[in-house]
């Protein structure tokens, strides 16, 4: 039993400083403990927590590392440091104007040339964090709500609500249809939102889908868009994951539906993008929004106030993402390791006995753990999560941490690793694997 | 069409004020030495450039720092990996034995304390988002940095309530102005959560005193609510009295183990005094492990790039270089701020006499031609379109006596500082004409001759607007 200790005199601290919805607390965390206490290491450490849980993108860093090797311009300001002094005491928050033609440009490509985007329309932030943050401040008052579709990214009840007293009602999908999105689970969750008693101000979807590592189908994107115009709210589209769909064609911006209506009901999208996963630059924190609304734009703009990117950074990715050579290479052959890596670990979990939802996108796959279960329930999830953890030493992520309404779903990361530990990996599943069906067999 | 939230149709992001309109007129026709002399000279802008020769000389010789290098090997991976919101360890390191320095090391700070964030505008929000919310208030010294409204009121829905200062005292904080800001909440149905003081001042240019900090402790002791320190300025002292932390007077006063102790929070920032504000570089220091434990996870909405991190940590590690900085930055902030001031006497007008920062507070009162907030805007406007200046005035630092301007010396060049006090003492001498004319003619009764003196000397300032478009 926890005794509550009263502060003496007046509440000193917000609320917003002592609540718990940073979410730091749930027991996915403590997943990311048991690693840091016994991190898996090819060399040194073969016995221990192999981690599968971060969703990081580390098979192209050679290409990334070539080029600056050909290009110290990008990271020295050149011979002489002639542009260092504009450069450091650049912070206009409308950003870099070569940066932002640069990032227009690169997810152009991404796209397959089949959308155009404005760089006057980009606003930039300290990572995509920081976007969808921003904009629910934006879109949304404190205690409206925002519906997002579950499973989701365990991160957004951080980034949505925390400071912004902003809900989250959730779009429940199940396996029954790969957990796509569907009109009637939309109208559900309206429903339920005006049964709260809450203002629904938006949708915000992920496109490719993290954790399901999908993409959304281009009917699904209209069924959905039709939608938000009919209850006249917004949509974002936080489409942080489309240079990794493994496929190009297969992956479909909400910017191409638009295109097809002839941006009609456009003011009311955003779409938010993110270099952290495409090119796996988590730590230089380089997020955008792109939004079809003028008074976004405007307001977002001076918001980024709050989170601007380090001109030494937007220097250097302005460089490298204007290198149309760099960017068709690189989007293509980190859309083929990805796609490798994926296949590698579908094998092998297949060969384990393991089925994952089809996925085409992503640093991650969606595992079907659910007859592995003592108990269909979230109890039972968290007891095979730990055995995971413990035993095999593993760090997955359980999909109660995402929200997923149905018991038994992991998601396992697959890029953040060399294959060599990916291999190792799956062979301590595989062994997993083998011991409970003796274990059945012996019962 | 969607309705977008209030925090967009509310004015509180404070863009529409007229520290942002002469930014504008600026953007409009800046001067170039070369190929625009006759621009307007930009003197809003408290940049320092005076050092940079200094850090372009260090990375000449530490082309590793720049090149994701450390110590011959490769960290590309390691760094573009790293978004720890604790910070790498090695700038942190850095960054306090930096803080410890500028203080003459008679305070240390420890790393655990320190919270990394995107630049002092990323930790003022962050801080009041820990410590305030909507219905709270936050005291506030006038004059104020205008970014204040913004920062701590936009997105958190706290209020400030000023703590009016005057010129009777070189704007010094006092008991009574403390205790009536106080009440001015309370009146108001507003709780006070704390006091927030930039030392050394923004746009004073001013380090706080010792009794003015002790008056402040005592305060914030006995109404029981937070000090937060702007130090964003503490590198730039450049004369006596020398700088005193609010950190050197809770250690002096042996407050470490009270409850204020928990209650003080500094903010710092690299882009006065290293002049880096495109790096985006800002810190929270605070005693209270719950203030530091939720800013660090707030800190997520505004982490610093580790490409950042990594080049600062190289560069600040560099005693034999932070110490060269810092003297030189003092010596050369020194050298300009007297040109400034002389500049600005030898056009018959004076200066609260100041120490520090990159600017210097200017007194214009006797230019006024009434003493009221309308005739300081007149004057401005004259300023900016007139004299091609541009300098911020009090009112947007919401100061209570008309006639006070902020004006910058460290963000261009001698020359172009020459120049601008040389425009000046030529407008002040057509005015002084002006108005000495126009107190005589108004002496005499005839009220048509007045009014025909009025329209000539405006009609000069229109002609020449006219003419410029």
């Amino acid at each position: 039993m926890v005794i509550e200790i009263e502060k003496p005199s007046s509440v000193r601290l917000s609320k917003v400083a002592i609540s718990k919805t940073h979410g730091e607390d749930s027991p996915y965390f403590a997943g990311w403990k048991a690693y840091d206490e016994n991190p898996y290491d090819e060399v040194h450490n073969q016995s221990g927590v192999i981690q599968m849980g971060l969703a990081e993108n580390q098979v192209s860093f050679d290409l990334l590392e070539k080029y600056l090797e050909e290009h110290h311009e990008a990271s020295s300001w050149g011979k002489g440091a002639p542009g260092f002094r504009e450069n450091a005491l650049f912070q206009d928050y409308h950003g870099l104007k070569s940066f932002r033609q640069a990032m227009a440009n690169f997810m152009e490509q991404i796209r397959g040339g089949k959308v155009k985007f404005d760089p006057d329309r980009i606003v930039l932030t300290a990572g995509a964090t920081a976007a969808n943050e921003l904009l629910t401040f934006i879109l949304a008052d404190p205690g409206d709500a925002l519906l997002v579709p579950t499973p989701y990214y365990p991160g957004f009840d951080r980034d949505l609500r925390w400071r912004t007293g902003v809900k989250i009602v959730p779009i429940h999908c199940n396996s029954s249809n790969n957990f796509q999105i569907t009109p009637q689970a939309l109208e559900a969750a309206y429903q339920s939102a005006e049964s709260m008693d809450l203002k629904v101000r938006g949708i915000l979807i992920t496109n490719p889908s993290n954790p399901l590592g999908s993409t959304i189908q281009s009917s699904i994107l209209n069924d959905i868009l039709d939608f938000v115009v009919h209850k006249n709210i917004h949509l974002v589209s936080d489409e942080i994951y489309s240079g990794s769909t493994f496929s190009p064609s297969e992956f479909v911006s909400i910017a191409e539906i638009l295109r097809n209506r002839n941006y009609k009901d456009a003011e009311r999208v955003h779409i938010v993008y993110s270099l952290s996963k495409d090119l796996g630059l988590p730590g230089f924190r380089v997020g955008t929004i792109y939004s079809y609304n003028d008074d976004v734009v405007t307001t977002a703009r001076r918001m980024s106030s709050f989170t601007l990117i380090s001109s030494q950074t937007q220097h250097l990715l302005a460089c490298m993402l204007s290198n149309h050579e760099f960017t068709q290479n690189y989007i293509k052959t980190n859309r083929e390791r990805l796609n490798k890596r994926y296949d590698m670990i579908i094998q092998g979990l297949k060969k384990a006995g393991i089925e994952c939802l089809k996925g085409n996108a992503g640093l991650f796959c969606w595992m079907n753990l659910s007859p592995l279960l003592n108990e269909p329930t979230r109890q039972g999830e968290l007891e095979l999560w730990n055995i995971i953890l413990n035993q095999v030493k593993l760090n997955i992520s359980p999909g109660s941490s995402c929200h997923c309404s149905e018991p038994g779903w992991f998601r396992v990361c697959f890029a953040n690793m060399s294959e060599q530990t990916l291999r190792v990996a799956l062979q301590r599943i595989h062994k997993f694997m083998e011991q409970r069906k003796v274990c059945s067999v012996n019962r | 069409m969607g309705l977008l939230s209030r925090k967009v149709t509310c004015n509180s992001h404070g863009q529409d004020s007229s520290y942002f309109l002469g930014w504008q007129e600026y953007e409009k026709n800046p001067y170039d030495e070369v190929k625009n002399p006759k621009g307007i000279i930009q003197m809003g802008l408290a940049e320092n450039q005076l050092c940079f020769d200094l850090l372009e000389s260090w990375l000449a010789k530490n082309p590793d720092a720049v090149s994701f290098k450390r110590e011959e090997q490769s960290i590309f991976k390691e760094l573009a990996l790293f978004q720890d919101y604790h910070g790498l360890p090695a700038f942190k390191k850095a960054l306090v034995d930096f803080m410890a320095e500028i203080r003459g090391n008679k305070v240390s700070f420890d790393t655990d304390h320190l919270v990394l964030t995107a630049g002092a505008t990323s930790a003022n929000e962050t801080l009041m988002f820990c410590l305030a919310e909507k219905g709270d208030a936050i005291l506030l010294p006038t004059p104020y940095y205008p970014g204040f409204d913004r920062d701590l009121k936009w997105r958190t829905g706290a209020a400030i309530v000023p703590i009016q200062c005057s010129s009777s005292n070189g704007f010094q904080i006092t008991e009574s102005a403390l205790e009536a800001a106080y009440q001015e909440a309370q009146r108001k149905n507003l709780r006070v959560k704390g006091v927030l003081v930039t030392n050394p001042s923004n746009p004073l240019g001013t380090t706080m005193s010792r009794n003015e900090l002790d008056l402040l402790v005592n305060f914030v002791t006995d109404k029981e609510i937070h000090l937060i320190s702007d130090e964003i300025y503490s590198g730039t002292v450049f004369s006596s009295p020398a700088f005193v932390s609010i950190m050197e007077v809770l250690k002096d006063r042996k407050l470490e183990n009270t409850q204020v102790w928990e209650r003080v929070h500094v903010v710092y920032s690299l882009s006065k005094d290293l002049g880096l504000p495109g790096f985006r570089v800002g810190a929270i220091y605070s005693n209270d492990p719950i203030v530091v434990a939720a800013a660090t996870k707030m800190s997520s909405f505004g982490l610093v790039s580790s490409q950042t991190q990594y080049l600062l940590s190289a560069m600040l590690s560099d005693k034999k270089f932070t110490k060269e900085y810092i003297s030189k930055n003092h010596k050369r902030l020194q050298k300009r701020q007297n040109k400034l001031v002389s500049g600005l006497e030898k056009a018959g007008i004076s200066c609260l006499e100041s120490n520090a920062g990159l600017f210097c507070w200017v007194d214009m009162r006797h230019l006024l031609s009434s003493n009221t907030f309308e005739a300081e805007m007149e004057l401005w406007k004259r300023i900016v379109y007139d004299v091609k200046l541009n300098i911020s005035p009090g009112s947007s630092c919401h100061c209570t006596e008309p006639g006070w301007f902020r004006v910058c010396f460290a963000n261009m060049s001698e020359d172009t500082l020459k120049l601008a006090m040389q425009r000046l003492k030529s407008f002040v001498s057509s005015i002084t004409i002006d108005n000495q004319t126009h107190q005589d003619l108004k002496n005499m009764r005839k009220k048509n001759r007045t009014k025909w003196v009025f329209r000539l000397s405006f009609q000069s300032f229109h002609d020449r607007e006219q003419g410029e478009r």
